[in-house]
């Protein structure tokens, strides 16, 4: 999809700036100087082709009460698949990547509390057979998830 | 009537969701809640006034953002640089996140962040940028080989 000055702009905007109102679209066509139809017709273009995942709100899972680990394991590769459907049935693992390294499974594990995270651990490795390497965050630096889109301004 | 603790859950249920692509997107949540839109406006600035909605917005797949290359990179660091390498690495724009973590010590690179870049040539030359600002010079590129699962997470769900 071939994205033009409108939609550049209209991404940057969704990401960052989207106003907080009854009216969201329609107060952001304003400020782009289009009308509400057109941005709700764009944005259903842009979900179509992926490019915008879902619009709302991005939650801080440790304000909630939430704890999370970024976890690493040695899989033998004939059992990649297998490990990974294990794993995936969790809501909880959110992120689930094979990566270049003797570590080659790197998943996150999100759970309501520190003793939940643990015994899920604890029953993953059991259900998989392999030990889980999990690595807790101990200070946060940054976590940005918008991405410029190079809209003149 | 509802409970006040049960319309903060509907709400962040709601917020963690993709909201309605229409006029008013939060008039239905409202009708169910039996209360007015604007209310529902409030207690979501109170959530984020609290912290716990970090943004409010659209995410993007970045892939398809044209941002194709990405690693993880783990950094091996002292607990007296940690902060100042930490925050050094969180000035860089292709930096998404980056954390400290709790490693064992047969894994040992403790500083993580993401990189992400529009060519692996982007990327390499990144990486280099972020080692000379900061020093680090033990480091490992983990590149994402599979993408085998890739969703928000949902709370009280």
């Amino acid at each position: 999809m071939k994205l033009d000055q409108l939609d550049r702009a209209l991404l940057d905007a969704l990401q960052n700036t989207l106003p907080l109102s009854c009216q969201p679209f329609g107060d952001l066509a304003a400020r782009l100087k289009t009308s509400e139809e057109e941005v709700l017709a764009r944005i259903a273009a842009l979900k179509e082709t992926g490019l915008i995942r879902r619009i709302g709100g991005i939650m801080n899972s440790k304000q909630l009460g939430y704890t999370s680990a970024l976890c690493a394991m040695t899989v033998p590769e004939e059992r990649i698949d297998e490990v990974a459907a294990i794993l995936n049935q969790l809501s909880g693992v959110t992120h689930n990547y094979v990566r270049d390294h003797h570590y080659n499974l790197w998943f996150t594990l999100t759970s309501p509390s520190q003793a939940a995270l643990i015994q899920q651990l604890k029953a993953l490795e059991q259900a998989c057979g392999l030990s889980i390497l999990p690595m807790p965050a101990r200070k946060l630096y940054k976590i940005k998830v918008s991405f410029d889109m190079g809209a003149e301004s | 009537m509802m409970y006040e603790d049960e319309k903060i859950r509907r709400i962040i249920q709601f917020l963690q969701g993709d909201i309605p692509l229409e006029s008013r997107p939060f008039q239905k949540l409202a009708v169910d809640l039996e209360i007015s839109e604007e209310e529902v406006l409030e207690r979501i600035q109170d959530l984020q006034k609290q912290g716990v909605v970090r943004r409010w917005g659209a995410v993007l797949r970045h892939q398809q953002a044209g941002y194709t290359c990405n690693a993880m990179v783990a950094w091996k660091v002292g607990p007296i640089e940690a902060d100042r390498a930490g925050e050094a690495m969180a000035e860089f724009h292709e930096v998404s996140h980056c954390y400290l973590r709790e490693v064992s010590a047969d894994f040992g690179y403790n500083l993580f962040s993401m990189v992400h870049a529009r060519s692996q040539t982007d990327l390499a030359e990144t990486i280099s940028r972020i080692a000379d600002v900061t020093g680090l010079d033990d480091y490992v590129v983990l590149n994402s080989i599979r993408e085998l699962k890739k969703v928000s997470m949902r709370f009280f769900d």
